[in-house]
């Protein structure tokens, strides 16, 4: 039987239910573009589950009209792999922050990662506790002062990308709230790798971190401060796509174009199926705002591999247990040794 | 000469009703094997039985020790067996730490059999006797009848055509003392033969010296003179139910217990657990039926292993998950979610020696509070005890009914001694379980009303909306949620509402457990014996003894801990005492005191060792003095 129905739009992925959002927040962006994303895809609303732990983000599940549930701190991850492995054919997707994801759900995330269940993770980074008002994240940079750390941060802070690719991550995406239609597309390219895909946004929280990526989103700083990653294509920015990335054995170093010795020939093509650079490209994450030697912010898929996913593994085992036939509950009860009394 | 002695041993045979056995040597002696094939051959002979296994919790403690001593206790009998004894009649010491860890739990003029190479001047070092006292020489053991066989040599003689290394020969001298006790309990050798053959059957030369020696043993007590004086035993099979038996234990009750369940209700069984003792079997088990399509996730932690079971009882599977204790803690605010989403799971908490990690291979009873109330916020759930190791099974069972047909996470209770311990459980067929039936919504039309998640039905119970499902898109969460639509709702009378409608119908789970029923004794008189849990075994038999002396004395004992049943109050008015032996300092006890505004007399033990009977037939004896 064929569905009937048209294809849906980001409207038919809109809930009820009003998002209680601060205005400004950058959550807004990322809801409007999962939606797009979700029609894009073809999906149906009753095949898609989100789930999310706690935190402002978290209650993405609930402005969203698929299937969803909101959990419990840190745990969004978790739940969201019973519910895959018990049912493989759902479209599973996970709104988490980097409170919830990094900081108390953090041993979840790292073994969530290495499972490579087939996942959508989309990490919400803001690098701030905005539900509990105010305090610091994992992703918090040194020195923010916040009404837990009057005097700033002396945490050395996460990096989600280089930890995911540390846990055994299999695709890896960092995008920026404002790009909409960026977003979008990595969003589609995460639904469509099998595996745990992890999308970091960075975020912005108009109230208790307004302007925490502003080096990175300024129209006038984001071309020197920032490098969109194209598969196939040489790590070049700057304003005119002056500046290139090469490699120097495994040391970056950046490279002015206008030099006429130089030709994009020479620079860093960026390949999404390489592990050691997209390593490499993880550590591109000095703040231009204190490092007079910084990289530029890496944003697009850093890296992509094709590994068999948890659900997949275990449905061959079973199915292997199973080739002479599914096991009856009659031989369940008198299981492998018995005795017949007369 | 030979003849007549033996003709005189065959004389000698004297019936038992029952024996208890203590299997004890060194961890590396294969007492669990040894005992585990006795058990075997006395269930297939017919007897009823109960096991225990008594082990170190460290894996490879230093050899020789009273550290390192590993037992296995069986009783078997020819009436029912209800625990593996508090005492042993018999006991084989494969060394002289053996004897000194357990002679104080031997019965007074018991029967001891000995490795007497197990008694050399190294063991008996190591054993903490002494080189000089060796026990078997020195008038220690004069209060007993012991037996003292050169296990070693004789085997090494038996085995010496076999080209085998002194070593692996060696490994069979537990085979010869198996032979041994089978020959003086006039048991038949072909169960423990069969199982070498199948055991050994890539190593046919193992296989022939394990048979070779047990069969040896058996021979020896044929020919030696050592037991003429005694003669021989026989326990006659018991008076069981006809039909398919298979041994279980506790744990291994739990798990298929938790399958079946799951092929009754033709639902998906999940697992998502974190390995710990003495609940870790129930994850092995589960991950060993893939054939019976049940998927296990060994989690990244505890917390893990209960929200994977949450996440996959929203997607419409029978989710569990299994822990002791400690972890039990740890799923505490997960089972608050698991409360307000109102999704069926079921939780096996194998209880242990707390607090933290307090006796982690001894059993106790002392979870029953935190199982009850250990959550934050009101958030009641159905609590049931399991009182054997193959009640473990139905226990299970019940609790998946109950959590799917009430769509709440239930807690079942068994403790690391059920869990551990193994009896004979009767093969039920498959129509005689239960039904089990969950109640999925249905698809809904665009022109249908909207669905209601919450809008439950006359018994409370909300609907189970499985994704997937066309027109049943809902959200819910960990957020209090509005009567009916479960949107999110923080208005005062509407939490109000869901609080009681969420206790209501944990409480009216009572409309269809059984009331509780006089296990044995008269329906009124002077003392009242409640247990629950593993305390069943040793009540019964103390109850049974004070009843055969005449006593006013009852026994009744719940499975059902939340809700309680019905008649509970009724039927413990009808005893002028109300008497509860527990493995803790008192837990139902003050739940009754509670509920019930009266006072029983409280037993408690709490020395990670179950009750034995003459324990609680002393205190009943007390108690009725005082009456």
């Amino acid at each position: 039987m064929t569905d009937t129905r048209a294809q849906l739009t980001a409207k038919d992925f809109t809930s009820n239910q009003e998002p209680k959002w601060c205005p400004g927040c950058g959550d807004f962006a990322v809801l409007q573009q999962l939606k797009n994303a979700m029609a894009d895809l073809g999906l149906k609303t009753e095949e898609v589950v989100v789930v999310s732990g706690i935190g402002c983000s978290s209650r993405l599940p609930y402005y969203v009209a698929t299937y969803g549930v909101h959990g419990i701190h840190g745990r969004a991850l978790a739940m969201a792999s019973g519910l895959k492995t018990a049912r493989p054919e759902l479209s599973v997707w996970v709104g988490t922050g980097d409170g919830d994801a990094l900081s108390i759900g953090g041993n979840h995330y790292i073994h969530t990662v290495r499972r490579n269940l087939d996942l959508n993770v989309i990490l919400f980074n803001n690098e701030i506790y905005g539900l509990t008002k105010g305090q610091y994240s994992p992703t918090s940079k040194v020195g923010l002062r916040t009404v837990t750390s009057p005097n700033g941060v002396v945490d050395h802070p996460i990096n989600t990308v280089a930890l995911t690719l540390g846990a055994g991550g299999t695709f890896v995406a960092r995008v920026m709230d404002r790009d909409g239609k960026f977003m979008r597309e990595i969003f589609k390219r995460a639904a469509e790798h099998r595996g745990t895909s992890v999308v970091e946004i960075y975020q912005n929280c108009p109230i208790f971190n307004d302007g925490a990526f502003d080096a990175f989103s300024d129209k006038d700083r984001k071309a020197d401060t920032t490098l969109y990653l194209e598969q196939g294509n040489p790590l070049v920015f700057g304003n005119e796509g002056q500046k290139g990335i090469r490699l120097d054995g495994f040391t970056p170093v950046i490279v002015d174009l206008s030099d006429t010795t130089i030709s994009k020939d020479d620079l860093w093509i960026h390949d999404e199926k390489d592990f050691i650079k997209a390593n490499i490209l993880s550590r591109f994450f000095d703040d231009p705002d204190t490092s007079a030697t910084f990289l530029p912010r890496p944003f697009g898929i850093f890296y992509v591999e094709d590994r068999i996913t948890y659900e997949d593994a275990l449905t061959a085992q079973i199915e292997k247990t199973q080739e002479n036939g599914e096991g009856t509950l009659e031989e369940l009860l008198r299981g492998t040794s018995t005795w017949t009394i007369n | 000469m030979r003849e007549t002695s033996t003709l005189n041993k065959e004389e000698m045979v004297t019936a038992k009703t029952s024996v208890s056995v203590l299997f004890a040597g060194d961890s590396g002696d294969g007492m669990q094997l040894t005992g585990t094939q006795f058990a075997n051959t006395v269930a297939v002979y017919g007897s009823d039985l109960n096991t225990f296994p008594n082990f170190p919790s460290e894996i490879r403690p230093p050899a020789g020790t009273v550290a390192g001593v590993s037992g296995f206790q069986l009783q078997f009998g020819t009436s029912s067996v209800y625990t593996p004894g508090a005492k042993f009649d018999v006991m084989i010491a494969m060394n002289a730490a053996a004897l000194k860890a357990n002679l104080k739990n031997l019965h007074y003029g018991g029967i001891i059999i000995t490795d007497t190479d197990g008694f050399d001047a190294k063991n008996l070092k190591l054993s903490g006797y002494g080189e000089e006292n060796n026990p078997l020489l020195d008038g220690t053991l004069k209060d007993y009848t012991v037996f003292q066989i050169p296990v070693v040599s004789l085997t090494r003689k038996a085995l010496a055509e076999t080209g085998l290394s002194t070593k692996n020969i060696d490994r069979c001298k537990n085979m010869f003392v198996l032979g041994v006790l089978y020959w003086l309990y006039s048991l038949p050798l072909e169960t423990t033969v069969e199982t070498l053959k199948t055991k050994f059957a890539k190593k046919l030369d193992l296989a022939e010296a394990n048979i070779k020696a047990v069969t040896a043993g058996y021979n020896f007590g044929d020919e030696t003179e050592m037991f003429s004086q005694h003669g021989r035993f026989t326990v006659a099979p018991a008076d069981k139910k006809p039909g398919v038996y298979r041994r279980v234990t506790g744990n291994e009750a739990s798990a298929v217990g938790l399958a079946a369940a799951a092929k009754k209700a033709g639902l998906e069984l999940f697992l998502g657990s974190y390995p710990i003792t003495p609940a870790s079997e129930i994850l092995q088990t589960l991950a060993g039926l893939k054939k019976w399509g049940v998927k296990t996730f060994q989690a990244e932690d505890e917390i893990a292993g209960v929200l994977t079971s949450i996440g996959a009882a929203y997607g419409g599977a029978l989710a569990a998950t299994n822990t002791s204790g400690p972890g039990l803690a740890l799923k505490s605010e997960g089972l608050g979610l698991a409360v307000i989403l109102e999704i069926p799971l079921v939780i096996i908490n194998v209880m242990r020696g707390g607090p933290s990690t307090g006796l982690p291979t001894k059993p106790e009873q002392s979870d029953l509070l935190m199982a009850m109330y250990g959550r934050h916020g009101d958030a009641p759930m159905p609590v049931i005890a399991a009182k054997s190791p193959v009640d473990c099974f139905y226990a299970a069972y019940e609790a998946a009914k109950i959590a799917v047909e009430y769509m709440t996470p239930v807690l079942c209770l068994t403790d690391g001694y059920l869990a551990l311990s193994s009896e004979p459980m009767l093969v039920p067929s498959p129509d005689e379980l239960a039904s089990i039936t969950p109640v999925f919504s249905p698809v809904r039309n665009a022109d249908d009303p909207p669905y209601l998640p919450y809008k439950r039905d006359d018994r409370a119970v909300r609907p189970w909306g499985k994704p997937g499902t066309p027109g049943l898109e809902h959200r819910i969460g960990g957020l209090e949620k509005q009567h009916e639509t479960g949107n999110v709702s923080h208005d005062p009378e509407n939490h109000a509402l869901m609080t009681r409608l969420r206790a209501e119908k944990v409480a009216r789970v009572a409309d269809i457990i059984p009331e509780l029923t006089i296990d044995n004794g008269p329906e009124n008189g002077d003392l009242l014996v409640l247990g629950w849990g593993s305390t069943y075994g040793a009540i019964k038999k103390a109850v049974e003894q004070v009843i055969e002396g005449g006593c006013s004395v009852a026994h009744a004992h719940l499975r059902y801990i939340n809700p309680f049943p019905k008649n509970l109050g009724e039927l413990m008015g009808k005893y002028k005492k109300v008497l509860i032996p527990e493995n803790n300092c008192g837990q139902l006890l003050s739940m009754i005191r509670d509920k019930f505004l009266i006072e029983p007399v409280g037993f408690s033990k709490v020395e990670g060792l179950p009750f034995n009977e003459m324990e609680i037939e002393a205190k009943i004896t007390d108690i009725l003095k005082e009456l």
